[in-house]
């Protein structure tokens, strides 16, 4: 139970920022990682282009019921009509899409949302229908600027011009590896930065049941007490690794924390019961440490 | 080696009101800080499922009374993730309130104001207030704009090849140098009639934007780019602009870009201005971090560029019929008025407001 944090906590304690609220309440925030805000912004972009282009083809289709030859001579209104349809929902689909779902209660788009991301104000005050905009103003110069220069340049078209704009809105394509807030540029401008979206269920008091309540197992009747000693010999960071392992109730590593106890605390470590006697030593060493914490001693882990 | 001397088992003692009013769950917990939650474990359940169907956009299923309860409740849930922090070990619940008050948060500061209202402000003053705090980034563009017409008449007038570089093929059609007078009054005739206009005006429109956007968002960068793409596209004005005086066709030619040109260039103007603004206010932020500075010039220049797009759709639907339709005087008549209605609204509109304010 000495382990390292896992992988992918320890990951994530470095995307860890703090923001102070306007009532000054320190929120933890978790910036969002890159990987996932390419696969959002993939998802949304799929999801664009496949209504985008369904409605257009519907529309079409239904140009071609009213006999439209779809060329623009002799245009008539209908046609006419038509073509103003779709170039405005065109612009307003491929505008409009990002800023509307990110002004919902959201704060997220659908590629977002899958992903579990949202868009936040950096200073913690409100997320304001200007940065919204703002931040979505720049999306084109970021992704698609570059993705046409980069087929662009090599052909040599551009020539030296070509290569030096593509070097050069590499950068802003690039930009989110710059910085750690891992912001792209429409961020920077909209003072705001993509962060993962909490949802945490509120999981059961582990006090309240089983051995931790009683101090005695349900299967074998022993009372597990600890001494002093005993357990003084742990901290906050250990007793946490403990409450995961019991709130994951596997039986291996159940049995392997078991054991493990048993060796640092010199019992000797028995077979059959090992969840009860680690709900005992959770709940008394909780009630110790959070004795200690009013008083003001708080122990770190182990070593301290 | 069993249980040692003074075992630590879980307080039995507590603030008697408690007691008196927990129900059984509460009085099982072993742990005082599991009471504390157990006890309030019913508030933070309601707050979670207010926000639960606010965030699935089933605002109208929230009822008035748990409306107003929000703000009282994610006080109450930000002080208990307060106390736990202080009190309690439970890592689970921690994580819980944790993620509970940032929710909250975001509903409680979150964007909330309702497009509606957010536009009718904008519409009625803060539009005009935030072209009016970029006026030195638009008195810099309309230098460069100015310099670039000159400076493409110039390099035209200098030396007739110029005109086949600057001014991009699709214009070049009887357009260009030795060009009789006929041909070049003719390019500027008035239509019969107006079929296709307004598909044409769509198309303008998103053209249109889509250059404003880019001069916009090229001026990150210091706004060097957004000053170059200005001057290009004013020098194709200034190569023009000699054309037609050749000719002796100025005012016609003029009357024909009045018409949406006052508003068309004066929306290029504002959104090289506002991107423009950006690059400013990131070399020169001021007594402010770069980063506040930048994050609150960028909300005003996205600002601009609402207006900016308002702006175009007048500009496509001028240029597409009053444009082609109409004669020369009443062009050059539109024109101005378009340019005066424009100045009016950004630099006189609003003023008495903000001088009440301050």
């Amino acid at each position: 139970m000495t382990s390292a944090v896992a992988p992918h906590l320890a990951y994530k304690v470095k995307r860890q920022r703090r923001i102070v609220t306007p009532e000054g309440i320190a929120l933890p925030i978790t910036v969002g990682a890159r990987g996932a805000r390419a696969g959002a912004l993939i998802i949304d972009y799929i999801i664009l282009l496949v209504t985008t282009v369904a409605v257009t083809l519907g529309l079409i289709f239904i140009a071609n019921g009213l006999g439209l030859d779809g060329t623009m001579r002799d245009m008539n209104g209908a046609e006419e009509f038509m073509i103003i349809v779709i170039s405005v929902f065109w612009f307003l689909a491929w505008n409009g899409y990002f800023m509307a779902f990110e002004l919902g209660p959201r704060g997220a788009t659908p590629g977002k949302r899958a992903v579990g991301l949202r868009v936040a104000s950096r200073d913690g005050g409100r997320l304001t229908p200007e940065a919204v905009i703002a931040r979505n103003l720049l999306r084109d110069i970021e992704l698609f600027l570059p993705l046409f220069l980069i087929f662009l340049a090599p052909t040599g078209e551009g020539g030296a011009a070509g290569w030096g704009a593509l070097l050069w809105f590499l950068v802003f394509m690039l930009f989110p590896f710059f910085n750690r807030d891992a912001m792209r540029a429409g961020d920077l401008i909209a003072g705001t930065w993509v962060v993962e979206a909490p949802k945490a269920k509120l999981a059961e008091a582990l006090s309240t049941s089983g051995a931790a309540a009683q101090g005695t197992s349900r299967i074998t009747g022993a009372e597990y007490k600890f001494g002093e000693e005993e357990l003084s010999v742990y901290g906050e960071y250990e007793l946490q690794t403990l409450e995961r392992v019991l709130r994951d109730d596997r039986q291996e590593s159940i049995e392997a924390v078991a054991e493990t106890i048993c060796r640092k605390i010199g019992w000797n470590p028995g077979s059959g019961d090992e969840r009860a006697f680690l709900e005992a030593f959770y709940s008394q060493l909780r009630a110790r440490l959070e004795g200690d914490m009013r008083f003001g001693k708080r122990k770190a882990d182990k070593y301290s | 080696m069993s249980a040692a001397t003074a075992s630590a088992i879980p307080a039995q003692k507590g603030p008697a009101s408690i007691e008196l009013e927990t129900p059984s769950a509460i009085e099982a917990a072993a742990l005082r800080s599991d009471r504390f939650r157990l006890e309030r474990e019913d508030e933070w359940r309601r707050l979670e499922d207010i926000l639960t169907r606010i965030e699935k956009g089933r605002v109208r299923s929230v009822s008035d009374e748990d409306v107003l309860a929000l703000p009282a409740l994610y006080r109450m849930a930000a002080s208990s993730l307060a106390v736990a922090r202080e009190t309690s070990l439970d890592a689970a619940t921690i994580g819980y309130l944790e993620s509970l008050v940032q929710r909250a948060w975001f509903q409680v500061y979150g964007p909330r104001e309702g497009f509606f209202r957010w536009f009718r402000n904008f519409l009625g003053g803060n539009l005009s207030k935030s072209v009016r705090e970029i006026w030195l980034d638009i008195c810099i563009a309309a230098a460069v704009m100015v310099a670039g017409t000159i400076v493409g008449w110039l390099l035209v007038a200098r030396d007739r090849e110029w005109f086949y570089t600057l001014v991009p093929a699709q214009f070049t059609d009887q357009r260009q140098p030795g060009a009789s007078r006929e041909v070049l009054l003719d390019s500027l005739k008035v239509e019969e009639s107006a079929a296709g206009m307004s598909a044409f005006a769509a198309q303008l429109f998103t053209n249109n934007t889509g250059v404003c956007i880019l001069a916009f968002a090229l001026g990150f960068a210091f706004g060097v780019p957004s000053l170059m793409l200005l001057v290009h596209n004013m020098a194709v004005l200034g190569a023009m602009l000699w054309l037609y005086n050749s000719q002796g066709l100025t005012g016609e030619f003029s009357a024909w870009l009045a018409v949406h040109g006052t508003t068309e260039f004066f929306a290029i103007l504002l959104s090289s201005a506002a991107g423009l603004h950006i690059g400013r206010k990131m070399a020169f932020p001021g007594r402010r971090s770069i980063m506040a500075a930048v994050a609150e010039s960028g909300q005003r220049g996205a600002q601009v560029m609402v207006g900016v797009t308002i702006m175009l759709v007048f500009a496509a639907l001028l240029e597409a019929f009053p444009r082609q339709l109409a004669t020369s005087e009443t062009r050059a008549l539109l024109g101005g008025f378009m340019l005066i209605f424009w100045l009016t609204y950004f630099f006189a509109f609003g003023r008495g407001k903000e001088v009440k304010a301050a």
